[in-house]
């Protein structure tokens, strides 16, 4: 019980300092007083709150959503290496939002919701290609059959998105920045996109904590511990469709986060999946949040992509646990 | 209770299972065997409900498991399957927690002082407390194996079906888990279906086997119904022989190979017995199939070495066993090669004779001493004390196991006869002795040359064996005698 509290409090500590130096460094130091007395620097504090803060938080948000459905993912499928982005649920969530933008479409009562919810369903019928895919050409579903299945489908839909693209004006162009990944210039609005699939997705995974767990040990066992297994992997892909869509609706595709988060949380506290997903939840913010940081400090004031940072650190992890799993015999 | 009626299913469109049907009562184990690929595990799968039946039926308790909501069924039924690799690590207790998902409900539901007891209760019982927080792809193959039998047993279910579940292990693991086993459908009224490999195990511990073969049930019933030579050798198309359990009243199979070195053609002769005054000693080339009453390798099996050891009046029979057995060490041979006996009687008059008959030949070796004669008729009216006649009957041929027994009987009323011819009396009783207290008798045989299924006295071979046992115990028993006066 004891490593679960220092779990959680270390984990908890960390976002809170990741909060911490979201919003206070950049170009424009900012005193951590400002943030419970706004009246001791008026312009500061405007930036803390109308700038830093929903970049922080969204960024927070988009870590965290990333984290926990690549938990899910990699429990779902046995598979260490699965994320949003090797999957190629990402670009499929991209492909969504980029045909909402390019043909306009809004779906009715759903009003600004419209951009998450067609990611979502981006996400959601890729993923289940995905599945199919690799399920026919490999009936056990290896590890490096899904991965290369994931990468088959990211390139063909990654050139839908540069053909449509390419069919539009000059207005569309920002997209290619938003593709690479950036939670800049976004605020509060996009916060609001985000939040509500976020918890929704995140509670959906996180009811099914224990199903992952007994899913790790292959579907046939989890159907003889008693785990409703049909029921369970919908769920379970649904709920990280709809995190991935979040998550790429706000901030474009955002490699990595997914892969590396679980992957330490794992090696820190154990694969029991009742606190994988919440641990992982708490780390993707925190590490999505400095690597924002990093993005828009490392060679300031031009900010780099978010995407660069991540791939920088979650590439070498990806051949790391690669590596690893080869060698390890499993 | 478990039902099967009319189970037929597979995968896809064939059919691999064809129509079983059985019953298992609470607090009994049934094993199931076959050969690879009849279906062992797939007739495990319909069970379980992974694989759906194409017809026919599993209930528990009167109720179809197709109607039971999967949590519901798995808290009636846990299942051990073979074991897989595994892609993350987990910690011993982890997996064996494993087993309370069904037990667990809601959204929050938290662990319970229940759920902890089964848990520690399955660790306890597979002997893994020790290894709780250690990483299960760490482990040994026989461990991870006990691990997941913990995690069945944690299910808490009364119906538990295994998969092979002594793969990996070794014997005392083996021995050790399906005590547990049989230990936990006493004590708990489990229902227990198993897929054995080894035949032997199945039939110790199983109240009921089920012989598979291409699908289909060949055989059902307790184990003395389904352990058949005749059954075992077509279904797994392997030559076997049954013998019984030593402690058990379970029957036994033991393989016989395909495939022999030839051995040398052996004849037993009388002039190959080395005589001297310590011991009478016969060495022979091959291993003699043996049945004998000695003191050492008493019993049947197989030996090299037969050795008929003087010792003194004044023995001391406590411990000769362990007496003897450092002898035969001390003299060169090995005792688990050899089948040692002990006489009083001066070995040099040993009288070993070999006797020529249609089929072969047989020896006979004596040593009779005669001085504690004993009528048989009135023995309960005595007290141990030591006398000896020592026979052997060495076979050039094939024994049956009754042509062993025969070969006893024949030779011991040959040595009767003689005794009574000699007029060797119980000196208690004054009536003629029929033997002395302590004689023993050894038959062995070559196997080789001619089957000899009988040693009745108008066998062939009974023939020689009476009439040899009685003339070389007369002769013995004339030394001996003569021994005797010169030594008054």
């Amino acid at each position: 019980m004891s490593k679960n509290v220092l779990a959680y409090s270390v984990s908890l500590l960390i976002l809170a300092g990741a909060v911490l130096l979201g919003v206070t460094v950049g170009t424009v130091s900012i005193s951590p007083v400002v943030l419970w007395n706004p009246s001791s620097d008026e312009a500061a504090a405007n930036i803390l709150w109308n700038i830093r803060m929903p970049r922080v938080i969204l960024a927070g948000l988009v870590g965290a959503a990333l984290a926990i459905a690549g938990a899910a993912f990699q429990g779902l499928l046995k598979n260490p290496l699965a994320d949003p982005y090797t999957l190629g649920v990402s670009s499929g969530a991209s492909v969504g939002a980029v045909m909402t933008l390019f043909f306009g479409i809004t779906i009715p009562f759903l009003g600004p919701f419209t951009l998450p919810v067609m990611s979502m369903i981006g996400a959601l019928l890729t993923m289940l290609a995905v599945m199919s895919f690799a399920k026919l050409v490999d009936r056990s579903m290896k590890m490096e059959t899904v991965i290369l299945t994931g990468i088959i489908f990211s390139s063909f839909l990654g050139s839908i998105i540069s053909l449509m693209i390419a069919l539009t004006g000059e207005e569309l162009r920002q997209i290619i920045g938003w593709l690479l990944g950036s939670v800049s210039m976004r605020g509060w609005p996009y916060v609001r996109m985000a939040l509500p699939f976020v918890l929704i997705g995140s509670f959906v995974l996180w009811l099914k904590r224990r199903e992952l767990n007994a899913m790790l040990f292959g579907e046939e066992r989890a159907q003889h511990l008693g785990v409703d297994v049909r029921k369970s992997k919908m769920a379970i892909l649904i709920g990280g469709s709809v995190l991935t869509g979040a998550a790429v609706s706000v901030s474009g595709t955002i490699g990595f986060v997914g892969l590396v988060v679980p992957h330490m949380t794992r090696l820190l506290w154990g694969s029991d999946h009742r606190h994988v997903l919440p641990l992982s939840f708490i780390n993707g913010a925190a590490l999505l949040i400095i690597c924002d940081l990093v993005s828009r400090t490392i060679i300031s004031p031009t900010e780099l992509p978010i995407g660069v940072i991540t791939a920088f650190i979650g590439a070498p992890v990806f051949a790391f646990i690669f590596f690893r799993q080869r060698k390890g015999g499993a | 209770m478990l039902e099967i009626t009319g189970l037929t299913g597979g995968y896809g469109d064939k059919n691999i299972v064809k129509d079983v049907s059985f019953t298992v009562n609470k607090g009994s184990i049934l094993g199931i065997l076959g050969p690879n690929g009849s279906g062992k595990s797939t007739l495990m799968k319909l069970i379980s409900g992974v694989l759906p039946a194409a017809s026919g039926e599993v209930q528990i308790d009167g109720k179809s498991i197709a109607d039971f909501p999967a949590k519901e069924l798995a808290r009636k039924m846990a299942v051990l399957p073979q074991l897989h690799a595994h892609a993350f690590a987990h910690t011993v207790r982890e997996t064996v927690s494993l087993g309370r998902y069904p037990h667990q409900g809601g959204w929050f539901s938290s662990w319970s002082e229940e759920d902890e007891q089964a848990v520690v209760e399955a660790m306890c019982l597979m002997d893994i407390s020790h290894y709780e927080k250690t990483q299960i792809d760490r482990m040994s193959g026989g461990e991870q194996q006990r691990v997941f039998v913990a995690q069945a047993l944690a299910q808490d279910a009364g119906i538990l079906l295994l998969d092979e579940p002594t793969n990996h292990l070794d014997i005392n693991h083996q021995k050790e888990l399906l005590d547990t086993i049989k230990k936990q459908a006493i004590e708990k009224d489990l229902t227990i279906v198993s897929i054995f490999h080894d035949i032997n195990l199945a039939s110790m511990y199983c109240d009921q086997l089920l012989l598979l073969d291409a699908g289909s049930v060949v055989r059902i019933g307790e184990p003395h119904e389904v352990v058949r030579e005749r059954d075992i050798e077509m279904v797994y198309n392997t030559r076997v022989s049954n013998h019984p359990h030593p402690e058990l009243p379970k029957p036994q199979i033991t393989l016989l190979p395909g495939v022999e070195r030839e051995s040398a053609s052996v004849r037993i002769r009388a002039e190959e017995f080395d005589i001297n005054d310590g011991m009478v000693l016969y060495q022979s080339p091959i291993p003699l199939k043996t049945v004998s009453s000695a003191v050492v390798n008493a019993g049947s099996g197989w030996f090299r070495n037969f050795m008929n050891r003087h010792v003194d009046a004044f023995y001391n029979i406590n411990d000769s066993v362990k007496e003897m057995s450092e002898f035969i060490e001390q003299s060169g041979l090995k005792t688990t090669d050899t089948v040692g006996m002990m006489t009083a009687v001066q070995t040099q008059d040993a009288i070993v004779k070999e006797y020529e008959g249609p089929f072969g030949s047989v020896v006979i070796a004596v040593t009779a001493g005669a001085g504690n004669g004993v009528d048989v008729s009135k023995a309960v009216e005595r007290t141990l004390r030591v006398g000896t006649i020592n026979t052997w009957i060495l076979v050039n041929g094939i024994l049956s196991d009754e042509a062993f027994i025969q070969a006893m009987i024949t030779a011991t009323e040959a040595k009767t006869k003689a005794l009574q011819q000699e007029q060797i009396k119980d000196p208690l009783t004054g009536t003629i002795a029929t033997g002395t207290s302590t004689d023993s008798c050894l038959v062995a045989a070559t196997q080789q040359g001619e089957h000899l299924p009988y040693a009745g006295p108008i066998t062939e071979l009974g023939k020689l064996i009476g009439v040899g046992v009685f003339e070389c115990t007369i002769e013995a028993l004339k030394l001996y005698q003569m021994a005797k006066a010169k030594s008054v």
